[in-house]
């Protein structure tokens, strides 16, 4: 299993090398969506309409943020859980996305997308809020500040910790590793 | 009649969902340590390394442990001879919550069901707090309180059994509710696991089985053992850390049973993810 440094928007020669279980710092700018902003995203993408920021090669961190503390950029900002954005994913995948930042499994219809898009599904450690949101230098909000953590936010990391779970070939480190531990009773 | 200031109620709320916000309990870390020990899958070691790191720079700096900062979640011992001057209990431990949450700069994750909107604007701050009221002797209030995640409260379950299920079913079920949740609750997990009484009180007492602290067993032998063999059930799943892969993905499985109908055998399942942030105050 290997450690890249690898640089946002990602490209199809960046994505294709990587393998699920390698570890990989993230740099750069990437887009902050969960569930709520998934929806309007892929409805403008299915109605014809801009998107709020360019699809093409970029990261989705699936995150709702603390507050900041006064002073810094952004509060704490650990992964949620991934399969909520499953019925979107494709489509961000389909129109240029190259990446997603969550945590837990995704469905075959995303695992199919990585494998036919050159995307990739990182893992980021859930619960580890404190640590993860150290590596945000800025964070601006871009679109629907109503939605409050669920907003979409464009921000810059800095070796940002993540783990390929699904890779353009089509495995998964969840399974693997699963069935690398479990004791048959 | 003992009288209790309002305030001395907002203020002990205030304080433990700050605290919690930022510091994980003891029980809570030494669990994690010793799960990191004896953790065999490199990766899933790593994980849990993170977690510990997560914990120390979040007590240090006074950073929320994790962005989901939970709903508010309290169960309520009053005694019988004791009475709040100055307002309504609920009406304290829900401004207590706001104040904690506004203050501690913890997420307001509380939402209208369909519209999904944020209730801070309207309602109040993470407000309403769920609160579980019980009546008990004495002259004193008992607060409980835990901050509970979303992600680990998706993946529980319950379901009346018949009968004849009896322990072998429930470790089945549990088994079973663990496995199809994989990684997604973010082990390694607690599992309170709620036996016996009706739907809803098997519901009630699996949540309330995850205030327990982690090292504690059931003081009940046949109800430990069962513990004990639910836990190794479920580590023997192999699913580890944040879904790895490993061989601990739970901390503990604590079990509260209660007497139930002739008919039935409730069993609900509340998984808690890594972050078990929890604690009580008696005032």
């Amino acid at each position: 299993m290997a450690t890249y440094t690898l640089t946002t928007p990602l490209t199809s020669e960046d994505t294709k090398k990587l393998v699920a279980g390698d570890t990989v710092l993230l740099n750069g700018t990437i887009y902050t969506a969960r569930d709520a902003a998934h929806k309007r995203l892929v409805d403008l993408i299915e109605a014809g309409e801009a998107l709020p920021f360019d699809l093409e090669g970029s990261v989705i961190y699936f995150v709702g943020p603390t507050p900041p503390k006064p002073g810094d950029p952004i509060g704490s900002a650990g992964p949620t859980t991934s399969y909520r954005m499953d019925s979107y994913s494709p489509t961000m995948l389909k129109h240029g996305s190259k990446g997603m930042i969550g945590k837990g499994k995704r469905n075959e219809a995303v695992k199919d997308a990585c494998v036919e898009y050159d995307g990739i599904y990182f893992g980021a450690t859930g619960g580890a809020g404190a640590l993860l949101g150290k590596q945000i230098r800025s964070a601006e909000v871009i679109a629907y500040p109503e939605l409050g953590p669920e907003a979409v936010r464009k921000i810059t990391v800095e070796d940002f910790p993540v783990t390929v779970v699904n890779d353009t070939k089509g495995n998964d480190i969840y399974q693997m590793g699963r069935s690398q531990y479990e004791v048959k009773s | 009649m003992r009288e209790i200031e309002f305030d001395v109620i907002v203020k002990a709320v205030k304080d433990m969902i700050m605290h919690c916000g930022t510091d994980l309990p003891q029980d809570t870390y030494d669990a994690l340590e010793a799960a990191m020990e004896a953790e065999k899958s490199p990766v899933s070691k790593e994980v849990i390394r993170q977690i510990l790191e997560n914990a120390n720079i979040a007590k240090d700096e006074k950073r929320p442990l994790c962005q989901d900062t939970g709903l508010a979640v309290f169960f309520v011992n009053v005694g019988e001879d004791v009475r709040i001057k100055g307002g309504l209990l609920r009406d304290a431990i829900n401004q207590g919550t706001e104040e904690g949450y506004t203050e501690g700069y913890l997420r307001a994750s509380t939402c209208e069901p369909f519209s999904r909107l944020n209730l801070k604007d309207t309602v109040g701050y993470n407000l309403p707090a769920i609160i579980h009221f019980d009546i008990v002797s004495g002259d004193k209030i008992d607060i409980e309180y835990a901050a509970k995640g979303g992600g680990s409260e998706n993946v529980s379950r319950a379901k009346v059994f018949p009968p004849a299920a009896g322990k072998d079913g429930i470790v089945e079920y549990v088994k079973e509710v663990i496995s199809d949740a994989g990684g997604n609750p973010c082990p390694p997990i607690t599992v309170g696991v709620g036996i016996g009484g009706t739907f809803e009180k098997a519901v009630i007492s699996s949540k309330h089985a995850l205030f327990r602290d982690l090292e504690t067993k059931h003081e009940d032998p046949e109800m430990a053992e069962l513990e004990e063999r639910i836990l190794t059930e479920i580590n023997n799943l192999g699913i580890g850390a944040m879904g790895m892969g490993g061989t601990k993905t739970a901390l503990a499985v604590h079990i509260e049973s209660n007497p139930c109908h002739i008919a039935s055998l409730p069993v609900s399942v509340n998984v808690q993810c890594h972050s078990s942030r929890h604690t009580h105050i008696t005032i």
